[in-house]
């Protein structure tokens, strides 16, 4: 019954009894992949839509990096992407600016660019909780596949 | 970009320091004056942190912080953040808004809301009138945002223009003793602002 800690720009995999949680998703995205025949899991916290740069050193910040690398994680574990599915949560606009300037649209980017990476791996989208004007923390759990998203004014929900 | 930021040393951070600690010194000045009561700020501390380090400094990324946020326009862009705690930031503004504040503990009435939004303006104003004054370099900040929420979820907004996955951070914290009010005062110029403010200061990096 850990609680594996995915920090922002982070990914990491779990199973059996485990739990991957990440905290204080503004516009950044949790990418939540879940394999339920072996029961594992990944968790993805990424900040921005696509890099562009063939060596990305930190893959796990972008969402067309982030997400194969996740999915070579969990597969290494014993995970097949044909049988993962995926929940998002995340990719609000915290802030409300007259002028709307590309950075404040970076939440509803995040999102489509992590829905066009899981669809190139042809993962379907099962749940989501995305977009809004509030922060969320996110835990997922290996057992059921659950992600539980708790917010700081909206209170605790489960996809 | 990123390894230029941390390679930065002491020597260029204390000037970074020095300069900041003026810039506050007028920022909490014109503060103080606002409010018709004496606010105190630290020395800032000036340092190379990561992402996660950055919430950190207030409590966590899911610390219910209220975020006052405005980009930095000009030679040297930039964010800049002032952070309070919910309680912190009621205590700030009542005497502004008297009996116009919302009653609820975490709920901010318009009035409250346009009172932080002209302290960041106060704020970040003259923080940034002084930074120009030494650099010689034109700034100006752009009209506040305000957000209540986690502070991870917040601040992001300021790191993913970063770019880099370590930033340079100015943290100023501001105290009024008497009715338990802290805040913290973030300034991170965007990666490329870095070379351009040091050089501004008189002190090359390499």
């Amino acid at each position: 019954m850990t609680v594996i800690r995915v920090g922002m720009a982070d990914l990491n995999v779990a199973d059996g009894e485990d739990s991957l949680r990440t905290t204080g998703l503004g516009s950044c995205v949790g990418i939540a992949l879940y394999d339920p025949q072996t029961k594992i899991t990944g968790l993805a916290h990424i900040m921005l839509p696509t890099s562009a740069n063939p060596n990305e050193t930190n893959r796990a910040k972008y969402a067309n990096t982030a997400v194969p690398l996740l999915i070579e994680l969990m597969e290494k574990k014993g995970a097949n992407r044909r049988r993962m599915n995926a929940k998002l949560a995340g990719g609000a606009q915290m802030f409300t600016f007259a002028g709307q300037s590309d950075l404040m649209r970076i939440g509803p980017r995040n999102v489509e660019a992590v829905k066009e990476a899981l669809r190139l791996s042809t993962i379907p989208v099962v749940a989501e909780d995305t977009g809004g004007n509030c922060g969320r923390t996110i835990e997922l759990f290996s057992v059921d596949g659950s992600l539980v998203i708790r917010t700081a004014k909206q209170g605790v929900s489960t996809l | 970009m990123s390894e230029e930021i941390r390679n930065l040393g002491e020597f260029q951070l204390s000037v970074l320091r020095e300069v900041g600690n003026i810039g506050a010194g007028h920022a909490a000045t014109a503060l103080s004056k606002l409010l018709g009561s004496e606010i105190q700020m630290n020395v800032p501390r000036v340092s190379v942190v990561g992402f996660e380090e950055i919430s950190e400094i207030v409590g966590g990324s899911e610390q219910f912080v209220i975020g006052i946020f405005l980009r930095v326009e000009g030679e040297i862009p930039g964010s800049i953040f002032f952070l309070l705690q919910v309680e912190s930031a009621k205590r700030l503004v009542t005497d502004l808004v008297g009996s116009m504040g919302s009653a609820e503990p975490d709920e901010f009435s318009e009035m409250e809301i346009s009172a932080l939004q002209e302290i960041g303006n106060i704020l970040a104003g003259s923080y940034l009138s002084s930074l120009a004054d030494f650099t010689k370099k034109e700034m100006s900040p752009t009209p506040p945002a305000i957000a209540v929420d986690m502070a991870g979820a917040i601040l992001s907004i300021g790191l993913v223009q970063l770019g880099a996955d370590y930033a340079l951070l100015v943290d100023t914290e501001f105290v009024q003793g008497a009715r338990n009010i802290e805040g913290h005062f973030f300034m991170l110029p965007d990666p490329g602002s870095v070379r351009i403010l040091f050089h501004a200061l008189g002190v090359d990096i390499q």
